[in-house]
């Protein structure tokens, strides 16, 4: 039981970045916008929330800088892809290429810094509840941000009215555009918000998880969320599970290996990869629940004018 | 490989005196000394210790010398003509610090004759290239000690990286000390197949101390396992550099890696025109490796019992593969009343009894 | 008085050439910022990363050495790129490919028969090829999405060849690290300049250009291609099949890929290593798209990308810049290359104020 509940808390921890970059690029994706560059975005939201941190000693104003900081550097690719209506492919690549190097060339004075380990949240009574109890309510209070940030894209994704517009931008931005919406400005905004929220799961790694700041830390996390959108069929439930399946996995096969479990390590390594795969393709097989979600539009330019 | 016995206390005297020789014939141009770095410098890592040494040789050779580095240069091609752009650009020494650009180094050599190469951790010497490694294994024998009196569990965590053989004479030495004091103490491995990932050898990390672990260790690059236990609240063991900073009250100690005499002694050699291809492997004997200072909450016993130990490891009279050593199988691979050789000991592929879990076989 | 942007009625010839250049006016200007912040002369800077890795002939060699393999595989890209394929594994491709290269020249340590080399060569595309055939039956069996299986690949190949160097293909007289034997002289690409690094996998290299050029832009499988990414359902209604395109455009990647990874290990590496390029297949990417998907483009695209490389070791070893400025200055320069593309759909008019007007959001 107590193996079980070390496993499972575990993997909260560790899909915990991936929720919040994957939720935010699903937001920019939904809107007909693809940025590939969230492991920029990340690192760049990581060493900004970690300077903060470092200088005000507050971990949650070092969040919100992350959040600014992520937003920000899309912001550069908005620019590039939205008003100047460059490649979305390209132009998410180099700006990973940017956020690797800004963030490397910014964090050198922070290197030897450590900061204070933040303890978990633990939410009285409810921890109380054997296995479930330690796993969902004795965690960094991030991750109860992540699940907020969930049950919120969620609601304004299918509940909400600008949410369907969002939505009706990415699938078709004509139409939209004729009825009245501005597709730029939504766009822009969808962006902004993804960035954000890729600063926020950099921030979660440079503050919280591991709190220290080195180097290129995210260690291709944002791969791996951008591979969870696709993953998830442009749906938030499908997200937070895939999450969960990449995380898992992970821990899983480290607590297979410290049992003694003899099979080369490399193969176990592969084995969240492989995961991935497997559950996409049996989910993929129903090519409705494909048709009806990946957005039209995705990575499409669009200008009014052309409209 | 053979050892190459350093003669501390007359070389810091040969280093004076040249040092004094140099102050009044200081009209020769500064020896051009480069370092290639397989990764960024940082703060802590096996990079940042060779920075050190490049950092002391530099201070100890003022005026004498000019130093270089290049980091995050790529094991592979790139290596190659990095190391060239150097050797052609003037520089007379250069130190390649990483096992990967071992047949690039030989490769320039060839085309540089005058050009004095290092290479770290490899095994390929030429008539312009000398080899240097340390006995790191030294220092993970004193580290196993302190965790074998330490551990309340009796079950130490080890994330490590690839399964090479310094890493696996660390793992072996680390469960070897740990075992002489602590004979019911055992060593649970996980590979996380990545020199430098922070977040997965926190989760390795993390995993370990859920299967019982009270004291981890790590041959990874980042202060992450050392961070982990000081938040789960269980004890650590750093590696490469001093790392309690990052973990005050869990660092029990650290086995550091020393390059900074290495360095300056094989640069003056090559100012002195007296360079000559040697292999290097030294350990605390030779000032290459050593502990962090213990952790106040050691007790006074067991420090003085490490302290014992690195005096007869320093003196060689202790060696940490000393036999019997049996592997997990029980089988013995040294002989009792017999120290593993170093031809042995340079190609280590098994676990020593004591070590959970194995080694895929080949 | 504000700028706005319009659409040409056709894109403008002339500023596919100019946009490069403001492209380079605007990369000076932000690179004489940048450098002048960080208290170093920008004249020399520039001299660092644009003149001197080019200086000499081993330069010239070596920026081409290293074009290569960014040039096949971002040719091989766009080919699948210009159908919407989305294939962004060419690392693990490319990591296949070397595989399988590497695995043919161990298997005969003895032979000098010189079919060994075309051997590995096919070998090697082959491999490229079969990386990529599984995105591309997942995808046109199961309805898998390419992007997150090409991509959830790369890191399975770069594994299983991690595997491979510490397991069956580790060298017995190498100390137990994780390398193969070192290829002999058979599997091993001819050098083309003594002195130099540069061998005969450039000519690969050229081969690849020269078939891919006549592919994308003369035959007609190209043109069924363009069709099918410009407009999908048109080619669908015009009889051309949506899973050939997928096959056409993963298979010509992971080709191209799995040759520029043989091109390394039998080339300037010479052996199997835990890893055999340094992002060569995600960067390929970007000069994929910096070329616009033509042939001819991406060979400037390549050299450029190389040539910047090459110079981020320049300005580490001359003017102390960490190995960061260079990923800073690289991302930088891409955004002005990419941005400036937009004068060639597009023009800048400068727009009267008009009382009342709405202004036109978010331009």
């Amino acid at each position: 039981m107590d193996y079980l509940v070390s496993i499972l808390v575990a993997t909260i921890a560790a899909g915990t970045p991936l929720v919040f970059a994957a939720l935010g690029e699903l937001v920019t994706e939904k809107s007909g916008v693809l940025n590939l560059g969230v492991e920029g975005m990340m690192l760049v939201g990581a060493i900004a929330a970690f300077a903060a941190t470092a200088a005000t000693g507050s971990p949650w104003t070092g969040v919100l800088a992350g959040m600014l900081a992520g937003a920000a550097t899309a912001l550069i690719f908005a620019v590039l892809t939205l008003t100047l209506m460059a490649n979305q492919v390209a132009a998410g690549l180099a700006l990973s290429l940017f956020g690797v190097g800004l963030s490397a060339f910014v964090g050198k004075s922070y290197e030897s810094v450590s900061l204070d380990p933040s303890a978990p949240l633990t939410i009285p009574i409810l921890s109380d509840i054997p296995l479930l109890g330690p796993v969902l309510f004795s965690q960094q209070p991030l991750v109860y941000v992540s699940w907020a940030a969930f049950a919120g894209i969620a609601w304004f994704m299918y509940r909400s009215r600008p949410g369907l517009v969002l939505r009706a931008v990415g699938e078709a931005p004509k139409s939209a555009h004729a009825i009245g919406y501005s597709v730029i400005t939504i766009r822009y905004l969808a962006t902004l918000f993804g960035g954000a929220m890729a600063g926020i799961g950099g921030a979660f790694l440079s503050v919280f998880y591991t709190p220290l700041w080195v180097e290129n830390m995210t260690a291709g996390r944002g791969w791996i969320a951008l591979a969870l959108v696709v993953f998830a069929t442009w749906r938030p439930a499908r997200v937070m599970i895939g999450a969960y399946l990449f995380g898992g996995v992970t821990v899983a096969q480290f607590f297979a290996q410290g049992e003694g479990a003899a099979i080369p390590s490399q193969f176990l390594s592969m084995l969240p990869y492989l995961a991935t795969i497997v559950v996409l393709v049996i989910i993929s097989r129903n090519l409705n629940t494909i048709r009806l979600n990946a957005p039209v539009s995705l990575g499409k330019p669009f200008h009014p004018e052309v409209a | 490989m053979q050892r190459n016995r350093i003669r501390k206390t007359l070389f810091a005297l040969f280093a004076a005196a040249a040092l004094a020789a140099g102050a009044t014939a200081s009209a020769q141009e500064p020896l051009k000394v480069g370092f290639i770095y397989v990764s960024p410098i940082g703060d802590a890592g096996w990079t940042y210790q060779h920075d050190q040494g490049r950092q002391q040789m530099e201070k100890a050779l003022a005026g004498k010398v000019t130093t270089k580095y290049i980091e995050s240069v790529p094991e592979g091609a790139d290596a190659e003509r990095v190391i060239r752009e150097l050797a052609s650009n003037g520089y007379g020494l250069i130190f390649t610090t990483s096992f990967g650009y071992m047949n690039p180094t030989i490769k320039v050599a060839k085309q540089f004759p005058k050009v004095v190469f290092e290479h770290a951790t490899g095994y390929k010497q030429a008539k312009n290239v000398g080899i240097y490694n340390a006995r790191f294994y030294e220092a993970r024998y004193l580290a196993g000690i302190v965790a074998g009196k330490m551990t309340k569990t009796n079950v130490a965590g080890y994330v490590a990286a690839f399964p090479i053989p310094e890493v696996l004479q660390g793992i072996d030495a680390f469960t070897l000390g740990m075992r002489s004091v602590n004979p019911k103490a055992e060593t649970k491995v996980i590979w996380i197949n990545s020199w430098f990932d922070p977040g997965r050898e926190r989760e390795a990390a993390n995993t370990l101390i859920a299967q019982g672990a009270d004291v981890i260790t790590h041959h990874t690059d980042s202060p992450a396992v050392v961070q982990a236990a000081e938040e789960k609240k269980v004890y650590a063991v750093g590696y490469h550099s001093d790392m309690s900073k990052h973990g005050p009250n869990a660092t029990l100690t650290s086995a550091v890696h020393l390059w900074g005499d290495t360095y300056t002694k094989l640069t003056q050699q090559v100012l002195d025109k007296k360079w000559k291809s040697t292999s290097i492997w030294g350990g605390f004997k030779d000032g290459m490796v050593d502990i962090a200072p213990l952790n106040k909450s050691v007790p006074k016993d067991v420090a003085d019992l490490v302290a014992a130990k690195k005096a007869e490891l320093k003196a060689g009279k202790l060696h940490p593969f000393q036999g019997p050593v049996k592997d997990q199988a029980g089988k013995v691979r040294v002989p009792a009343g017999q120290a593993m050789a170093d031809d042995k000991l340079a190609v280590l592929d098994y676990y020593v009894e004591g070590v959970q879990g194995s080694l895929p076989k080949k | 008085m504000r700028l706005k942007l319009e659409a040409r009625p056709e894109p403008s010839h002339a500023m596919k050439y100019v946009s490069p250049l403001i492209a380079a006016v605007l990369t000076f200007v932000a690179g004489f910022v940048l450098f002048s912040a960080l208290g170093r002369n920008p004249w020399n800077a520039f001299h660092a990363f644009f003149v001197q890795p080019v200086d000499d002939l081993n330069g010239v060699a070596e920026l081409l050495l290293k074009a290569s393999p960014l040039v096949l595989c971002a040719v091989g890209l766009a080919v699948g790129f210009r159908a919407s394929v989305w294939n962004i594994g060419a690392e693990g491709q490319l990591t296949a490919g070397a595989i399988a290269a590497g695995w043919l020249a161990l298997a005969f340590p003895e032979t000098e028969s010189v079919l060994l080399l075309p051997a590995m060569i096919v070998a090697g595309a082959l491999g490229g090829m079969a990386w990529a055939a599984i995105p591309a039956f997942l995808r046109t069996r199961f309805n898998a999405n390419e992007i997150l299986t090409s991509l959830m690949l790369v890191y399975v190949a770069v594994l299983l060849l991690s595997y491979l160097v510490h397991g069956p293909l580790k060298d017995p007289q190498g100390f137990n690290f994780p390398q193969s034997k070192e290829f002999h002289e058979a599997a091993l690409f001819p050098y083309l300049i003594d002195g130099t690094r540069l061998n005969a996998s450039v000519f690969v290299a050229a081969a690849v250009v020269a078939v891919g050029w006549w592919f994308m832009m003369r035959s007609f499988g190209g043109y069924t291609m363009r069709v099918a990414g410009l407009a999908g359902s048109a080619a669908r209604y015009a009889g051309f099949s949506a899973t050939r395109t997928v096959w056409l455009g993963m298979l010509a990647g992971g080709a191209t890929a799995g040759l520029a990874g043989v091109g390394e290990v039998a080339g300037p590496i010479g052996q199997l290593l835990p890893s055999v390029s340094p992002g060569y297949g995600f960067a390929a990417i970007i000069v994929a798209f910096v070329g616009r998907l033509h042939p001819g483009g991406i060979v400037l695209a390549g050299l450029l990308m190389s040539l910047l490389y090459l110079g981020g070791e320049s300005a580490q070893m001359t003017l102390d810049l960490p190995s960061a400025i260079t990923g800073l200055f690289q991302g930088m320069l891409l955004f002005f290359l990419l941005g400036a593309d937009v004068f060639i759909n597009y023009r800048v008019r400068i727009v009267q104020p008009m009382r009342g007007a709405t202004a036109p959001a978010g331009v």
